[in-house]
């Protein structure tokens, strides 16, 4: 089963996806924002990380250019999934390192279309 | 709806449409139709079958018909056919059509045009492969509608997140506002007519490629086998067939013959051993 950590400073939006991401079968973790979700990573990399980006004390953008330096941070597949749905904003996430960029609202098909894409499933 | 108006609507959808309504498809008769009846300020089905009816109902009747057959559709839609698109179809015809240089492609049930731009996509992306080659996609639906979608190319957010990866959104879409249009150049690919299946194909010409997916499962058996015919008089005796996932030839028409170890895709009976590498002119005249 492969490890996935949803990192939203919403409890909401992580419940909605640890649900969706349950049903594809994956193990969850969460983390509220990118700090914590550096110190999950150093503990065990996930296999995959849905990522949003505006979060107090270290964003999306920071947090995946930290993991890119970590040791093993090139190894788990991102997947951003934000509100900011611009073309600038995305090419910085994939300039970034991230792998695939999910655009707010999403939906279980886009999810699963998105985890595809990222040959996660 | 009474029984008797549901009838009617059965009758009508088949003989216009083709589409084959079963009495357990009431549920998808109410979600299709309840929105027609608003538009045209009536108060529920009834009303709505009672209008069609009316001489002059020309607009109510063909809203109808839109409604009940326009179906959802995305980008690379169960991405196997793009794949034997690209590594088994595309190899075949740059191969078979060397001396003519020239493909034909028709997406069947075009729908909002995701089908068609895939292709048109796929084809930019073997863009050094294709070079020099005259590729033509034609997209046809059956409601005029959707074809207006299609031939814009603006999709919501929605629809560019299901089957498309990003790195292509970002290659080949332009942001407006919270929708999508796809690049003039990839429009520009495909040409776009309104047909309806049940009627002749005549006027099409011939066509080396058709996707003709998650459309035949509407029709009954003998309008199946009627589109199927009609469909292989229009290909040359190499030519690719493409259906939906839950759908086969098989048991409907000897015409087409499945492709081994390719789910889905089919090629022109006539096709022999020797059928790649047939010159186009002995193809055409096969076919």
């Amino acid at each position: 089963m492969k490890h996935c950590l949803v990192v939203d400073d919403s409890s909401v939006i992580r419940k909605v996806a640890r649900r969706i991401l349950e049903d594809l079968e994956f193990s969850i973790s969460e983390a509220e924002d990118g700090l914590k979700a550096l110190e999950a990573c150093r503990q065990q990399m996930p296999d995959a990380i849905l990522l949003d980006w505006n979060m107090p004390e270290m964003d999306g953008l920071e947090f995946l250019l930290s993991l890119r330096r970590e040791e093993g941070g090139d190894q788990p597949i991102v997947v951003f999934c934000t509100t900011e749905n611009d073309v600038a904003h995305i090419t910085r996430a994939m300039r970034a390192g991230a792998n695939e960029y999910i655009m707010k609202p999403f939906d279980k098909d886009i999810v699963e279309a998105k985890f595809q894409e990222a040959g996660l499933i | 709806m009474i029984a008797s108006q549901f009838e009617y609507l059965k009758q009508y959808l088949k003989s216009q449409s083709g589409l084959v309504l079963s009495n357990e498809k009431q549920y998808l008769v109410e979600s299709r139709l309840l929105p027609v009846a608003r538009r045209h300020g009536l108060a529920g089905l009834s009303e709505l079958v009672q209008a069609m009816q009316r001489p002059g109902a020309m607009q109510i009747a063909s809203d109808v018909v839109e409604a009940m057959t326009t179906n959802e559709s995305f980008f690379f839609r169960d991405t196997t056919p793009f794949k034997h698109f690209r590594e088994t179809m595309l190899p075949a015809m740059l191969k078979a059509r060397a001396d003519r240089r020239t493909i034909r492609i028709w997406c069947a049930a075009a729908s909002t045009g995701q089908e068609p731009y895939s292709l048109a996509i796929c084809l930019k992306e073997e863009a050094q492969k294709v070079g020099g080659f005259r590729v033509e996609i034609l997209g046809t639906d059956l409601s005029g509608e959707v074809l207006d979608k299609a031939r814009n190319g603006i999709y919501s957010q929605f629809e560019v997140q299901r089957g498309l990866p990003i790195q292509m959104l970002l290659k080949y879409f332009t942001q407006k506002g919270d929708l999508w249009q796809i690049n003039p150049d990839i429009r520009a690919m495909v040409q776009w007519r309104k047909l309806n299946l049940l009627e002749s194909f005549s006027t099409l010409g011939t066509f080396d490629i058709l996707f003709c997916r998650n459309v035949l499962i509407y029709f009954d058996q003998p309008t199946k086998v009627d589109v199927l015919q009609r469909m292989a008089k229009q290909m040359p005796s190499d030519g690719y067939l493409v259906l939906g996932a839950a759908e086969t030839v098989v048991g409907l028409t000897d015409a087409f013959r499945p492709v081994p170890d390719h789910r889905g895709l089919y090629q022109t009976a006539t096709a022999g051993q020797g059928a790649i590498g047939q010159s186009p002119f002995r193809a055409r005249i096969a076919g």
